[in-house]
């Protein structure tokens, strides 16, 4: 393979590299200016640019499966898709940053780390081997953990910082040492060879590798039992980094456990499916009770994305061609709702200070019905009330829960999605039923604006597009297959 | 009337586009409340006008669907947008959409605050009532039957009482956990069918052991919506929080949901089950019916007391349809589309006097009669009508009923007519203390009589209870093939239990 083919199926990510090492250039020389908010727009527009420049390159290329890099990275129609997604994603959240937010984030340092994320997120997608699943894995972990802590005058984020990274050591630990262990025996870091090696008798140390492995990636995916950071993470972080955690990191994770369940331990799918239950299965628990008693948004929208991720671990927990369709639509649903809800979050300040109370939305709907009426359409949507978007992806993933036999699984699933309506419905109760204690600031900023009201075209019409989502996503996924 | 256009899906979706129209209304904000119920009126009167043409258009001759409209909506899976009506679902929609103008012209004075979000979430709820009864594709018909909630949810808990917003949490967490549970059953005839067409899946045979499972998630659904005893108990708070409209569209029109779902479903896709079941179901219904109608009696609110009498009422379609023949369910039908026209228009009887009085105590009325003798005699039409009194529409229904749940058990019959006597007692108990005897509390003396526009609701629905109690083949006519057809379906355990 010439090096000409080489940089048009890896387009998105040196594009993305490009841009971030320019932007270290820009960020160093251009600071010394006079107008610092000059030199940061100029920074913003090169990293959005970035992101719409990479997303781009993703419809030139083709859809057939590439082989890179000796076999460690690799493109195909499913990637491809899941790469746009987290483009657009964080297009999405870097373009809320760009709306004046301070808490000390908004520096040339933090869209530059914002960058590096998405590269790793990026090769995490096309990752075809475990080295190169590590090396994507934690190019994109240590830049978050980094914003994570950025607002450096507060405690609490300072200690979401430590937090996300102690745990996520630990996970990358438990990960390593599951590759190892599959290393050991099957002989290669390859997925292909991995599968290939899984023939016959299984030895228990791949399977216990597995477990690790998995184990690795459940932390990454917040889902229960690992979610322990999650809602302590999304609290303490700056909201705009929240917003990022919210939206795009688990799009590239979850595609990373597909990847290594549906094509790298192909074999054994038996033995990941019961970890997929109960992961799925603890996870839905966990996300629709933790939210129950949440007084803090970003806390409640933390154990609402746990639950998230047990909806979406049901069809993946499914094996099959319709299980990962589900996965797919699934995401896809969530990057909007995430961009939606955040986008209104970000918007509710007092006196120019964000609140993040659950009860500062009280009487929302008269001082600013349209963030209110956005926000009842982005919780109704992730209540999966149709005809929104949210019903769609539960559909489809229960759906493939259903026909690989996991009746239980769906009924647990669409019972804690009830429990799980009364915290939505309680924000669309404070918003609609009740009188507002304090007013918040006027006024929507045009890229909050521009956000919600694309997330919220996409939650309504969504029903429009699905027979098209389900149809793409169902070619996609055939190279799992 | 051809069906080169697509008429069902202007009917369905007009109401959404009036929305549209709504968000466009600027102007001051007295400017704006004017023109946002002008404008929904309007909307919803066309509406109901359009729906005419289905009923002029119909064939009551043919068996199967009409004005039928199929696109692909995802391909390859057996899922299309699929529109369609038959003598059963069509007065359905005709009850929505002539309820739905009655409901907004009823809110005309007292809804105040944020009359346009009140008229976008009733047009909504129009979209999605109709578009229910119209969906010839389960997952459509999930898709709409779980919207309804979401506009309803706000009439009662942005519009209703003191303790709304405890209700509309009830009524919606109740409704949800009844239609996830279904949802899970579609997924699995979705499963074994690998279509979600309605049609198809009547004809499709479940086994039956699979059937009994099915069947409860689908009763779980419906039995909330009905309501049925025990799970009714979101029904009495949810109607006496909610504005007059949002009551009256609510015992209108979304308490059939049940009834419709159980013969859309239930019968023709689950026979054996429905079969194996219906003795479960009679019981319940007969002690809805009974237990109730006593509850009904102890009651000192008006409204409370008239959504306690809907559950007994409501008991009487389950045994309708339960009998599982023609007298049965053409009963239910009947019942369902008489209660939609009586029981609105009660709720409407309360929302008048509370317009005046705000209270809904029995106790703080009293020789109503002599301030609003107009209001009494329609108050007293209607009373009679919900009472079963012959020349009414509810006289039909419930007799038929009562016949078929004769020819299945007659015990059923026997302990359901008691329920008769009981809802007379408490109705005409309720009137006499709220209309009759000496208006001796002053602020009765005062009361406005009723207004032009408060007539202009009471006449149309009397008239229609008028004269399907006179004249009941109009509707009769109309369902009879419909109701062959579902019996069709049924037909081996039919002839089994005979």
């Amino acid at each position: 393979m010439d090096l000409a083919q080489t940089f048009s199926a890896a387009l998105p990510e040196f594009i993305l590299i490009a841009v971030a090492l320019s932007l270290v250039l820009v960020a160093a020389f251009d600071r010394s200016s006079e107008s610092e908010a000059g030199s940061m727009k100029l920074v913003r527009s090169l990293s959005l640019g970035g992101y719409g420049l990479a997303f781009l390159s993703l419809l030139t290329l083709s859809s057939e499966q590439v082989v890179l890099f000796n076999g460690l990275f690799a493109t195909d129609g499913f990637s491809l898709y899941m790469k746009g997604l987290v483009l657009l994603g964080a297009f999405f959240a870097s373009w809320l940053v760009s709306d004046g937010w301070g808490e000390g984030i908004d520096r040339p340092e933090f869209h530059l780390l914002v960058l590096m994320a998405v590269l790793g997120m990026l090769l995490m997608i096309s990752a075809h081997d475990l080295i190169a699943l590590y090396m994507g894995l934690e190019l994109q972990s240590l830049p978050l953990y980094v914003i994570a802590a950025m607002r450096t005058n507060s405690l609490k984020s300072s200690e979401a910082g430590l937090k996300y990274f102690l745990l996520g050591a630990l996970s990358s630990g438990m990960l390593l040492y599951g590759a190892s262990l599959v290393y050991g025996f099957a002989g290669s870091t390859a997925y292909a060879d991995i599968a290939a090696s899984l023939s016959g008798d299984v030895p228990v140390g791949l399977t216990v590798g597995m477990v690790f492995l998995l184990s690795g990636l459940a932390f990454k995916i917040s889902a229960a039992p690992f979610h322990m950071w999650t809602p302590d993470v999304y609290e303490g972080a700056p909201t705009p980094v929240t917003a990022l955690f919210a939206i795009v990191p688990k799009v590239a994770a979850m595609t990373l456990v597909m990847n290594v369940t549906y094509f790298a331990f192909s074999g054994i799918s038996v033995q990941w499916a019961q970890i997929l239950i109960a992961l799925s299965v603890a996870s839905m628990i966990v996300g629709a009770t933790g939210a129950i008693m949440q007084q803090n948004i970003k806390r409640m929208l933390a154990y609402s994305s746990i639950a998230h991720m047990g909806y979406a671990l049901a069809g993946l927990a499914a094996g099959t061609a319709e299980g990962a369709t589900g996965v797919v639509i699934y995401m896809t649903t969530y990057v909007f709702m995430g961009a939606g809800a955040f986008s209104i979050i970000m918007s509710l300040r007092r006196d120019g200070a964000p609140v993040e109370r659950i009860s500062d939305l009280s009487g929302l709907s008269s001082s600013h019905p349209l963030l209110a009426a956005g926000m009842m359409v982005v919780m109704f949507s992730m209540a999966g009330i149709p005809p929104l978007a949210g019903f769609f992806g539960k559909w489809y993933v229960f759906l493939a829960a259903v026909n690989a036999g996991l009746v239980p699984l769906a009924i647990i699933g669409v019972l804690t999605s009830v429990v799980g309506a009364f915290y939505y419905l309680r924000i669309i109760k404070l918003m609609y039923f009740e009188d507002a204690d304090a007013p918040l600031d006027e006024g929507l900023s045009r890229q909050n604006r521009l956000v919600l009201l694309t997330s919220l075209a996409v939650i309504i019409l969504f029903f429009l597009g699905i027979g098209q989502l389900a149809g793409t996503a169902d070619t996609n996924v055939q190279a799992f297959f | 009337m051809s069906t080169t256009w697509p008429l069902l899906s202007v009917i369905t979706f007009l109401p959404l586009t009036g929305v549209l129209f709504l968000m466009l209304v600027r102007g001051s904000e007295a400017n704006v409340a004017t023109n946002s119920k002008l404008v929904a009126l309007w909307v919803s009167g066309f509406t109901f006008l359009l729906s005419l043409f289905l009923y002029f258009g119909f064939d009551p001759n043919l068996s199967g669907y009409q004005f039928e409209e199929q696109v692909d909506w995802i391909p390859g899976a057996g899922i299309s947008y699929h529109l369609g009506i038959d003598g059963i679902s069509m007065p359905f929609i005709l009850l929505s959409t002539f309820l739905v103008p009655l409901s907004i012209l009823a809110s005309w004075q007292s809804i105040t605050h944020r009359v346009r979000d009140y008229m976008i979430a009733f047009l909504v709820l129009e979209t999605m009532m109709v578009g229910m009864f119209a969906s010839l594709d389960m997952l459509m018909f999930y898709l709409f039957f779980e919207g309804v909630l979401i506009p309803m949810f706000l009439i009662v808990g942005v519009w209703g009482g003191a303790e709304r917003v405890y209700a509309a949490f009830k009524f919606f967490l109740y409704t949800l956990l009844g239609s996830v549970l279904m949802l899970v059953c579609m997924l699995v005839m979705y499963h074994q069918a690998g279509t979600t067409d309605i049609p198809a899946l009547a004809e499709f045979d479940f086994a039956p052991a699979l059937q009994f499972w099915l069947f409860l998630g689908f009763f779980a659904s419906f039995a909330v919506k009905v309501p049925m005893w025990p799970v009714h108990t979101w029904l009495p708070d949810a109607h006496v929080q909610a504005p007059t409209a949002g009551s009256m569209i609510l015992a209108g029109v979304l308490l059939k949901m049940g009834g419709y779902g159980f013969i859309r479903f239930s019968l023709p896709m689950f026979p054996e089950a429905s079969d194996l079941f219906a003795p479960m179901i009679f019981v319940l219904s007969v002690i809805a019916v009974i237990y109730t109608s006593l509850v009904a009696l102890a009651q000192s609110d008006m409204k409370k007391l008239i959504a306690y009498s809907s559950v007994a009422h409501m008991g009487f379609v389950t045994i309708g349809i339960f009998s599982m023949n023609e007298q049965g369910i053409a009963g239910a039908m009947f019942q369902m589309i008489s209660h939609g026209l009586v029981s609105a228009a009660l709720f409407f009887c309360v929302g008048v006097v509370y317009d005046r009085l705000h209270t809904r105590e029995i106790s703080a009325y009293g020789g109503v009669v002599d301030a609003m003798p107009r209001y009494a005699t329609f108050f007293m039409f209607m009373m009679l009508a919900s009472v079963g009194l012959p020349g009414t529409s509810g006289f039909v229904g419930e007799m038929l009923v009562l016949v078929g749940a004769w020819n299945r058990a007659d015990w059923v019959a026997i302990l359901a007519a008691t329920g008769l006597i009981l809802g007379a007692c408490y109705m005409l108990w309720l009137y006499r203390r709220v209309v009759f005897g000496r208006a001796e509390k002053p602020e009765i003396l005062e009361l406005e009589a009723l207004s032009g526009r408060e007539f202009m609701i009471f006449v149309p629905l009397t008239v229609f209870v008028l004269w399907f109690g006179v004249y009941p083949s109009t509707l009769l006519d109309i369902m009879e093939v419909a109701v062959r057809d579902v019996l069709g379906q049924i037909g081996p355990v039919q002839t089994a239990l005979r």
